[in-house]
């Protein structure tokens, strides 16, 4: 939804450049910009800066004890663990499914792209039972794996699986369209060069979508971070074995830690910030990019 | 390197875009592919290059002897240009020519040096000397499809395919583009096929054209034997202004009709309209009457539209300037229609 956003503010011309009469009277502009800012700032800018206002409360040296502790740093670790693992993932599935839709037809189509949206539209919470039923100890596999002493629920395993669940959509989303605009003459070019298959894909598709990519797995690294409804249900809120930066800022929270919990939530809020960055850096390469074609 | 295509059928779904269709594109020789859109000039072009498989065991692919149906695109050495360049847009011009050699296995890769020479030779072939480091999206279109062209040819292709090469182009550099074609074609010898849907283009430049309709193949041959004995009505309709006129009693009063019996199955006459001589109207005259309704003056040669006096059917006739000089006719004036003798087929003509 937000790449929608995104991609109509890169086609319309500034407003400033429009002729007056296509434009509405000042005080509706400002009213609207007013608005707009508002809200921005009660409900975006002001919680932003309220955590890490919390999280410094007690001071500089309040704020980094707060990560001197063995249970904060394993819900770093097992975060950063999920993140490897499930964004890898995605973007092996994401390219692989994306050049199936864009220049293959086969039959279910149509119906692998609207399974790759069912993340987004399944409750993460709906997504994580949807594990603990199949590979709970009374799922279907439950006693199978408890046989063989798998540990999927309530165990590493488990959060990276739920993690990968909801975060499947975002690569492919975002470079589907993309392929799909640029078609498959350039492809079929360098095979008529005698360029082999993987050939073509390195050297012709991949540079062609390479900032759609970076896009599309930023998004997928936040999300997979930031998860807390799907891993929650699979983790099993294990101190030091089973939490993630998400459960372990609401443990800390109910336990009246604020300082703890804010703090470990402003490396979230880093996060968010970095990717933001990022994805205005690659808005700003990609419409270089379409300048140029 | 000779072209043959026999049998080739071609479904999409429901949708028959080839029907038994053969080919035949003598070796050194540039063919015009022409056609409506939908007839299946494109497809049978992409089915030649391997971009697209015929159905299954629907004729074959021979290129100079050699059946290249099963054959991949990559190995059949042929050069395809696409009608949007299909260029690499994130490299250099030199880097888009150098592609197809850079691609080979490591044995046959001629060596950085030799790339760079090769590169140079063909941008200096198609007058693009000094623009290897400029990016596609710094060219003209007409430099783009010259660049797309030293890229086919970089792996030295045995046939050259392309693809409505001028559809992008804007008329005057179009026009100055093909006519380039044709002599960079007399260069350097290369069996070609062109796709196009532009009559004009397919006459002007190729040695042989090739009018697709509806899946089928049309007629073949050269530029002057379609255009002057087209064998069906469609090709007739397709080359240029035609009359069509239901009455050929009246017309044939007014002097012999030949058609070698080809078109008089439909019981119409096609006549192009420079084959129509129009003469003042005087009682007893021999003619078609009609009445003079409008005349398009802008060009070398005048198409007046006149109205035929019993059928009320629209014709149209193409005079120079001084012969509508000379008849002094005004708007709504009564003239008299004849065809001229050139319309006729000879019948020593054979095809």
């Amino acid at each position: 939804m937000a790449s929608t956003i995104s991609n109509l503010q890169r086609h319309r011309p500034p407003a400033t450049s429009q002729p007056k009469v296509t434009q509405d009277p000042v005080w509706v502009r400002w009213l609207l910009t007013t608005i707009a800012l508002l809200f921005v700032a009660f409900f975006l800018v002001l919680p932003l800066a309220s955590v890490f206002a919390e999280a410094f409360r007690r001071g500089i040296n309040a704020y980094f004890a707060a990560f001197n502790d063995p249970d904060a740093l394993s819900a770093i670790r097992l975060t950063l663990l999920a993140a490897v693992v499930s964004v890898p993932a995605n973007l092996v599935f994401g390219v692989a499914a994306a050049w199936a839709i864009t220049k293959f037809s086969f039959p279910g189509k149509s119906l692998l792209i609207t399974l790759i949206d069912l993340p987004f539209a399944v409750s993460p919470v709906i997504a994580g039972l949807i594990y603990v039923l199949v590979f709970g100890l009374q799922g279907w596999f439950g006693s199978w794996l408890s046989d063989h002493d798998i540990k999927i629920i309530f165990a590493t395993p488990g959060i990276i699986l739920a993690t990968t669940f909801v975060t499947f959509p975002f690569v492919a989303r975002e470079i589907i369209p993309l392929m799909q605009a640029q078609g498959t003459d350039e492809e079929y070019a360098a095979i008529t060069l005698g360029a082999s298959g993987w050939q073509t894909f390195w050297r012709v598709t991949l540079p062609n979508i390479k900032w759609g990519l970076f896009y599309g797995i930023i998004l997928c690294n936040a999300r997979a971070m930031g998860e807390f409804g799907a891993v929650s249900v699979v983790s099993g809120h294990i101190r030091g074995e089973t939490n993630t930066i998400p459960l372990h800022v609401e443990i800390l929270y109910n336990e009246y830690n604020f300082v703890g919990a804010f703090a470990m939530a402003s490396l979230l809020a880093v996060l968010a910030i970095i990717t933001l960055v990022l994805k205005s850096f690659i808005e700003w390469k990609f419409q270089q990019g379409r300048a140029e074609a | 390197m000779s072209i043959i295509a026999t049998g080739i059928t071609k479904t999409f779904g429901a949708f028959k875009a080839l029907n038994a269709v053969d080919l035949v594109v003598p070796s050194g020789k540039l063919v015009a592919l022409l056609g409506p859109s939908g007839s299946g000039k494109t497809t049978l072009l992409r089915i030649i290059a391997g971009l697209e498989q015929a159905d299954a065991g629907s004729g074959r692919i021979e290129f100079h002897g050699e059946d290249v149906s099963n054959t991949t695109a990559g190995k059949r050495g042929v050069g395809f240009v696409f009608q949007h360049y299909a260029l690499f847009k994130h490299m250099t011009v030199a880097d888009n020519i150098a592609f197809g050699l850079r691609v080979r296995p490591r044995a046959e890769r001629p060596s950085e040096n030799k790339i760079a020479e090769r590169v140079a030779e063909l941008l200096k072939l198609v007058q693009l000397d000094g623009l290897d480091r400029r990016f596609p999206s710094q060219l003209s279109g007409g430099q783009r499809q010259r660049v797309a062209l030293a890229r086919a040819l970089a792996v030295e292709p045995k046939v050259l395919l392309l693809d409505e090469p001028f559809g992008a182009l804007d008329a005057k550099v179009r026009k100055d583009l093909r006519r380039w074609l044709r002599q960079f074609h007399d260069e350097i010898q290369l069996t070609t096929i062109f796709v196009t849907h532009d009559q004009e283009e397919a006459l002007e430049i190729a040695d042989e054209v090739v009018i697709m309709n509806q899946a089928k193949v049309e007629q073949v041959g050269s530029p002057q034997e379609v255009y002057d004995r087209p064998s069906t009505p469609f090709v007739y309709q397709f080359l240029g202004n035609v009359n069509v006129l239901r009455d050929i009693a009246a017309w044939s009063a007014t002097g012999p009709i030949h058609d070698n019996g080809r078109l008089a199955a439909d019981g119409l006459l096609y006549v192009r309209p420079h084959d129509i001589a129009v003469t003042r109207h005087e009682p007893g005259a021999l003619g078609v009457p009609a009445v003079f309704r409008h005349a398009h003056t802008a060009g070398s040669q005048t198409l007046i539209s006149l109205e035929l006096l019993h059928t009320r059917e629209t014709v149209e006739a193409e005079i120079s300037r001084t012969e509508l000089a000379e008849l002094a006719i005004k708007l709504n004036d009564l003239v008299l229609l004849r065809l001229r003798p050139s319309h006729t087929f000879q019948h020593d003509y054979a095809i």
